[in-house]
């Protein structure tokens, strides 16, 4: 038995029973970290002497391993998220050597759980990206073929769940940070419902589609993970006080009598015919399960892509004023005024696709520009939002692609923004929308690369598409694979 | 490709930005950003006089709390990740 290879929830089965100690379990993927990690890159700042540590104190009695599902659990965390004396640089140069002294809200929730923390991922710089490589640092490698990307931002995440250099992580999602790269790895990715998951201490992108969400290898680790995150904080104002329920508990129920949508702007002429056809599959699995399936509309899916790439710049281009070389971050040696310090100080530590990103922010909001720009893309919003809440009117959740591709290859498309862009078209509205979705795995292509299946929910139903992608991966055993590395 | 945004604008919105850019990257980013303004024409396709623009996808409303002293960092941690200070205040090129 290979511990790396285990989820969450059978790691803990043997950890209660004593069958393995803390310290296995945390060696095992510090072994495999060891071995795998120089051709992945998945981590930016490895943590593994604090996890030993740790892991040492549990296994001499100091913390209880049945405090909760994720006590002595080895996680990883993207490194857009502070905790408290690890270095947090969000994959970019300006936060290089920059040490939050304070825990985000989520790492301090898993803290209390008792999880234990193999070190923090690699992204795309501010989470900006669709591949990971924007990263500053590295680009990491998509396990299943090592020339590929892994998606983004929350890519090192993902990959190191389909790697096994985790037991499970935490990615966050803006546009699709979470969902695509799951979908790229085959792992599982969830994005919870804007508002249901406190944001303090996740460094801001775009402050009204930022949320935080578990990346695992499976279903049930994913309820577990966001159970322990989920929930109101008086830190984060725009956390939403509703009851947080039991994510677990629902999950055997059968999905027969649902009914499920089929975006029909989701199957798009262009898309990669295997994509296509997987889902399709994966549709008829869930039909076969007992769910009624019926086709609808989200009829303004196609202006997705421009208005999120006006409002999530917008926002990016305000929030990120603040890395200035004054209170933390890179500052530029001798600078004699202000005004040259700022300047240089930003240009030297931003990457190009976060400094075209607040450009165009900067020129929505300009004066003369910002009804054409930031008011049109918000009164879209209000359309594409509206498109979800109709269509839920209808049915109870919708089925559909995560991306209109699998992985591609790194360097593909760098040259042209416009193009990566265009390849958030299935994540974005959802993100706008603020509504929870879902990556399950449903199948690989004829190169084997894995392939996604998104399901969407009404806001605050994340106990609903949990119990659908549960239902839907016990039904498909088939499916679970992990990719093999040497 | 219509003409969205000039250089001589780019170069404006860097100083808005406080972001300086060498002329090869003014020249790409003026190439880039016009590519992807011209893209986001495509909203001009609908009609959205009488909708609403949304700021957050949920209902949110003014949270308030009683104006209490609770804990906040102290004045070392704060001071911790400054690129200059000298430990009381952030040290800042010459403003005046």
């Amino acid at each position: 038995m290979h511990l790396h290879a285990l989820t969450i929830h059978e790691l803990h089965k043997l950890l209660i029973r004593k069958e393995v100690s803390v310290t296995d379990v945390v060696s095992a993927f510090l072994t495999r970290i060891e071995k795998f990690d120089r051709k992945l890159n998945c981590y930016l700042t490895p943590l593994a002497d604090a996890a030993l540590d740790q892991a040492g104190q549990f296994d001499q009695g100091a913390g209880d391993i049945h405090r909760s599902p994720l006590a002595g659990i080895p996680l990883a965390i993207k490194d857009v998220l502070c905790m408290q004396g690890v270095r947090t640089t969000c994959a970019s140069r300006i936060l290089e050597n920059f040490v939050p002294p304070y825990d985000g809200t989520v790492v301090a929730n898993l803290k209390k759980a008792g999880a234990i923390f193999l070190g923090k991922t690699n992204m795309d710089e501010f989470a900006m990206g669709s591949s990971t490589e924007n990263s500053a640092y590295k680009p990491t490698r998509n396990p299943w073929d090592l020339n590929r990307v892994p998606g983004g931002s929350s890519g090192g995440s993902a990959a190191a769940v389909a790697a096994d250099l985790c037991a499970g992580s935490l990615g966050s999602d803006t546009g699709g940070s979470i969902r695509q790269p799951a979908s790229f790895c085959g792992v599982v990715g969830l994005k919870p419902t804007y508002g249901r998951v406190s944001r303090y201490g996740l460094v801001a992108f775009a402050s009204s589609l930022d949320q935080i969400g578990p990346i695992t290898k499976d279903v049930e680790d994913a309820a577990l993970l966001l159970q322990v995150i989920a929930g109101h904080d008086p830190k984060d104002s725009t956390s939403v006080d509703q009851p947080v329920p039991d994510y677990r508990a629902g999950l055997n129920e059968s999905i027969k009598g649902l009914r499920l949508g089929i975006p029909k702007e989701y199957f798009i002429e262009g898309m990669h015919p295997e994509v296509a056809s997987i889902v399709r599959k994966a549709v008829q699995t869930c039909q076969e399960l007992g769910a009624e399936i019926l086709e609808v509309s989200l009829p303004h899916t196609e202006y997705g892509v421009a208005a999120y790439y006006i409002i999530a710049p917008a926002e990016a281009s305000s929030n990120l004023a603040r890395y200035d070389g004054v209170k933390y971050g890179y500052r530029v040696a001798n600078a004699r005024e202000l005004m040259t310090m700022y300047r240089q100080s930003r240009s030297q530590g931003f990457g190009s696709e976060v400094k075209r990103r607040i450009m165009l922010g900067t020129y929505v909001l300009s004066a003369g520009y910002y009804d054409a720009y930031y008011r049109k893309a918000s009164q879209v919003r209000t359309l594409i939002r509206g498109d979800f809440l109709k269509a839920f009117a209808q049915c109870d959740a919708l089925l559909a692609p995560v991306a209109p591709i699998p992985a591609f290859n790194i360097g593909e498309k760098t040259d042209d923004p416009l193009q990566m862009y265009l390849s958030d078209v299935f994540t974005l509205p959802a993100s706008l929308a603020g509504i929870p979705g879902i990556s399950v795995p449903c199948g690989f292509s004829s190169d084997k690369l894995p392939i996604g299946l998104q399901i969407l929910g009404p806001h605050f139903r994340e106990d609903l598409i949990l119990r659908i992608a549960y239902q839907f991966e016990q039904a498909t055993p088939h499916l679970r694979s992990t990719p093999e590395l040497t | 490709m219509e003409t969205k945004i000039s250089k001589e604008e780019v170069r404006h919105v860097a100083t808005l930005a406080r972001l300086e850019l060498t002329e090869p990257e003014e020249l790409r980013m003026t190439e880039q950003m016009n590519s992807i303004l011209s893209y986001m024409d495509k909203l001009n396709e609908l009609n959205t006089s009488d909708v609403p623009a949304t700021t957050h996808a949920i209902q949110l409303e003014n949270v308030s709390r009683q104006d209490r002293i609770s804990c906040s960092l102290d004045r070392r941690q704060a001071l911790d990740n400054a690129p200059q200070s000298d430990g009381v205040n952030f040290i800042v090129p010459k403003v005046i």
